[in-house]
């Protein structure tokens, strides 16, 4: 409704002054209408995923009531999410951790004790600094999530270590980077460079935008919806994506590669490419066509399961709506272990569409030039996350976390402690249960610092609880994106029971171990407050309005003929990559066919759901309401073989003998016979997570076996197979 | 009398829940109870399929039949528009109206009395959408006056096939769903 059309409303009642209705006011034992009381409204960021939008936190008479988003905030448009707009239940969870809690033996038995935070810092400290003595500070590693870990890392890196990693690396998106960076010198980033709003034709492979909410990636692609823009979504289940889609392909597992050298193939083979775009900008366009000369729509289909008229229509709307077509670099790409491959012919395409850089393809992001608060220059670390993957993976850029975690325990452990922030690594790196196990025995020093009792603090020597992110500073949001913009998240509370922010956390260990120098302030508001002075702003003027938008330096696409330089090596879009050719890898992208599966068993597939964030919301109070629990999607010509009742509980048991916690039936027409899907995130494993405990099946449970990608490290994940146990339920 | 109305476009709704959060922190609706809902209708046979997703609430009747169910005039409308109230004081937890609703849209409070969707009338008043069409991240959701001819829903009602939901009661529901 727009405020023209409510002032007509005014006036047909009779004007607000006599509103509101008698009948409504003054009864004690009744609510009241909401907000009609004391209102207090405080700017934050989001922090129940990574897409970090910017909203308001209101209160009323001192009590948490909502939070909404900033209609100045680009990647929320003033709309949060689900999972946003659940955010207050991260707060109110009963469940969070309340105190520092150390590991102690109580007759014979390993407990936490909780302690006081001095008991607990000076421990760690007085731990980290013989540590540091016997085996030298790199034998610290790191692993950590979320904009919260910069404290930590400043911490770390003071200490003297290099070795780093988090999951949005090898477990997520990191393969999708180091694809696009080979081929344009640049990677996605974390804000996808996507210009959906103004996209005409929107090609999806394997990624189901609308199930994973990141926010202004659904509010743009339901705006192309709108406006008539042509959907093409591959996936073996029929997502919510495919739902809205003028083409779902339902490829066979792990045959993406496959379909994309066959739409390369069409493209050149029928000159559907932009001839001037790939003229002026790209290098390799012959060895390309000579590369997916064989790989025609007759022989992809044999492989996908497309049929070979459907992909050469399909290749044939994606040229007649380009260069305002996207083929979107999806985000958790880590599947089958030639993801960076995928990705590159992803990256192709979009080079043969002319996207790159052009209005419906991908903009050009900018952010603010905001300067680092001064700090002293840190030691040189001995050795890096680099060292620990032992000369693999040569196009990394961070650590590859199961690669840290394997080099734990054992006799020639490369890391003796752990300092883990915000990341349930139990939960969220595959194939590597046994290995914390053992290093939660071995390592001298298991530090976890998070909001809830993850299923990691229970493996911890120590546990810090941190406040949740509407209880504390952090640092500020500064996204590449259409326009540059910073954002603030001020405390809208008091940290509540003993929970402490992170800043706070992190420095008082510093000082602990005579690092104080990198900390040289006593709140995290006074480096908030410098950092924005020297950008025009303040903390106060931030206080207020939550985000401020700064005007662009430069275009945000490429000009028609403009002459323009790519940052790869020769300066142009590298079809052809000799940087992975002189490293021994395919030059350009190389199909393999996928495993089959073992007779009765079903490729297992996973995803996102809107209502949460992995597995970390999955005890959210008020998300918990509205998705308590996942199911298992089985198709029903499968379910028949089974005799699966749609809503009965079975078990899952993967190949290598892994069962899984009991989970619901959902039969549905959604997906393939030969593949089953669960939603990420649920079957936690933790008592304390009254919740959550126990409910439904998770995913990282059945994946024991991962592909690694040699050329960047990324885990492909879906190359594990599942059974039903139908009588154990 | 005043008629407003919801308009929810199908094509566009993606049933990620976000407007039964957003109804439930805005109205503080108890814990377990939600006054707004999303359904998903899977038509076809793989891999010819079709998806709808709706979010569904109270209809705001212009002829409710739970306002004319109501033994006590608990149920009402707000003033002179087709937003259906409960006067909690007025209202001895009977459930005449839940059997009256032919939506389910109604649900009892831990205190014994009735509770039901607003259209957030204490946000209409100050000139804003429901909290639901307010939050929703795909546009789907749009509210105004259908006695306006001009007005956003009024003109998406005459350019869009739509439908609502169990006409024939003749109820006159007021939540109409593009196709």
């Amino acid at each position: 409704m727009k405020r023209r059309e409510f002032l007509k409303i005014s006036s047909a009642l009779g004007g607000a002054a006599v509103l509101p209705s008698a009948l409504l006011s003054g009864c004690a034992p009744f609510p009241p209408p909401p907000g009609s009381g004391k209102v207090t409204v405080t700017p934050t960021v989001c922090e129940i995923c990574f897409w970090k939008c910017a909203g308001f936190v209101h209160r009323e008479d001192g009590e948490a009531w909502k939070v909404v988003g900033n209609p100045e905030d680009l990647h929320s448009h003033g709309r949060l999410c689900t999972r946003g707009t659940g955010g207050l239940g991260a707060f109110l969870d009963p469940d969070r951790l309340k105190h520092p809690l150390l590991r102690v033996k109580h007759n014979g038995r390993q407990t936490f004790r909780e302690v006081s935070w001095n008991e607990a810092l000076d421990y760690t400290a007085d731990r980290l600094k013989r540590i540091a003595a016997e085996h030298g500070p790199d034998s610290l590693a790191v692993f950590s999530q979320s904009v919260g870990a910069q404290h930590f890392r400043t911490l770390a890196k003071a200490y003297g270590t290099g070795s780093f990693a988090a999951p949005d690396y090898a477990q997520c998106r990191a393969a999708r980077e180091v694809g696009f960076f080979l081929t344009y010198g640049e990677t996605i980033g974390g804000q996808e460079r996507t210009d959906m709003a103004n996209s005409r034709c929107i090609v999806l492979i394997g990624t189901h935008i609308g199930e994973n909410l990141h926010n202004d990636q659904v509010q743009t692609f339901t705006e192309a919806v709108g406006k008539g823009a042509t959907i093409i979504t591959v996936d073996p289940r029929f997502s919510v994506a495919a739902s809205k889609s003028k083409y779902w392909l339902a490829i066979r597992p792990g045959t993406d590669l496959a379909l994309l050298l066959a739409w390369t193939h069409v493209l050149i083979t029928e000159g559907l490419y932009d001839k001037d775009y790939v003229a002026r900008y790209t290098l390799g366009l012959d060895e390309l066509a000579k590369h997916v000369a064989a790989h025609t729509p007759e022989w992809a289909y044999l492989e996908t399961g497309i049929e070979p008229e459907t992909i050469r229509r399909t290749a044939r709307e994606m040229a007649a709506h380009a260069p305002a077509t996207l083929v979107h670099p999806g985000r958790h790409v880590a599947w089958y272990g030639d993801d960076t491959q995928r990705v590159r012919a992803v990256a192709i395409l979009n080079a043969l569409l002319g996207s790159w850089g052009r209005k419906g393809g991908f903009y050009i992001p900018e952010q603010v030039k905001l300067p680092e608060y001064p700090l002293p220059a840190f030691p040189e670390p001995k050795t890096t996350w680099r060292d620990a993957h032992g000369g693999k993976y040569p196009f990394a850029y961070g650590g590859v976390t199961n690669e840290l975690i394997a080099q734990s325990s054992g006799p020639n452990a490369r890391y003796k402690a752990w300092l883990v922030y915000e990341a349930n690594l139990p939960v969220s790196v595959p194939a590597v249960a046994d290995q914390i196990r053992r290093a939660a025995a071995e390592l001298e020093l298991f530090v976890v610092v998070d909001t809830m009792p993850m299923e990691v603090t229970g493996y911890a020597d120590v546990v810090l609880p941190e406040c949740t992110y509407l209880e504390r500073h952090d640092p500020l949001r500064n996204e590449p994106r259409q326009r540059p913009s910073l954002a603030v998240r001020v405390p809208a509370f008091e940290p509540q029971y003993e929970s402490r922010p992170g800043w706070w956390i992190a420095r008082e260990l510093g000082v602990r171990l005579g690092l104080e120098k990198y900390f040289p302030w006593k709140k995290y508001r006074e480096v908030l407050d410098w950092q924005l002075r020297q950008v025009g702003s303040s903390l106060a003027e931030m206080e207020r309005i939550g985000l401020k938008t700064f005007p662009r330096r430069n275009p945000e696409y490429i000009g028609a003929g403009e002459d323009y330089a790519f940052p790869t090596p020769s300066g142009k879009i590298e079809l052809y990559s000799r940087q992975l050719a002189e490293q021994g890898f395919d030059p350009m992208p190389r199909y393999t066919p996928p495993e089959v599966a073992p007779a009765g068993f079903y490729r297992l597939i996973y995803g996102r759901m809107p209502a949460h964030t992995f597995s970390r919301t999955t005890n959210n109070p008020l998300l918990f309401q509205i998705m308590p629990e996942n199911s298992v999607w089985v198709n029903p010509l499968t379910a028949n073989d089974w005799k699966l009742q749609n809503g009965a509980y079975i078990r899952l048991k993967n190949q290598d003998g892994v069962l899984s916690n009991r989970v619901r039936v959902r039969v549905t027409e959604r997906i393939r016979p030969d593949a089953v899907y669960l939603a990420h995130g649920f079957g936690h494993r933790d008592r304390r997570l009254r919740l959550a405990n126990g409910v439904g099946a998770s995913d990282t449970q059945l994946i024991t076996q991962v592909k690694m990608d040699p050329i960047m490290g990324a885990t492909g994940m879906r190359s594990n197979f599942v059974t039903f146990v139908v009588q154990e339920a | 009398m005043v008629r407003f109305a919801m308009v929810i476009d199908t094509r566009l709704c993606i049933g990620c829940g976000d407007c039964v959060i957003a109804c439930k922190t805005e109205n503080k609706v108890p814990e377990g109870l939600n006054r707004d809902w999303v359904v998903e209708i899977t038509q076809g046979r793989y891999p010819h399929l079709g998806t709808e997703f709706r979010s569904e609430r109270c209809n705001h009747c212009t002829h409710a039949t739970c306002v004319e169910a109501c033994p006590t005039g608990a149920s009402h409308y707000w003033r002179d528009t087709n937003i259906v109230l409960v006067t909690p004081e007025r209202c001895t937890g009977c459930k005449a109206c839940i059997a009256a609703c032919p939506y389910n849209a109604r649900l009892i409070r831990p205190e014994g009395y009735i509770d039901k969707c607003t259209f957030c009338v204490h946000r209409v008043k100050q000139g804003l959408d429901p909290a639901c069409v307010a939050t929703c991240p795909t546009h789907c959701m749009h509210f105004g006056r259908l006695d306006d001819p001009n007005s956003t829903v009024s003109r998406l009602l005459a350019s869009r096939d739509a439908f609502r939901l169990l006409p024939e009661t003749g109820n006159e529901p007021q939540i109409y769903y593009l196709r």
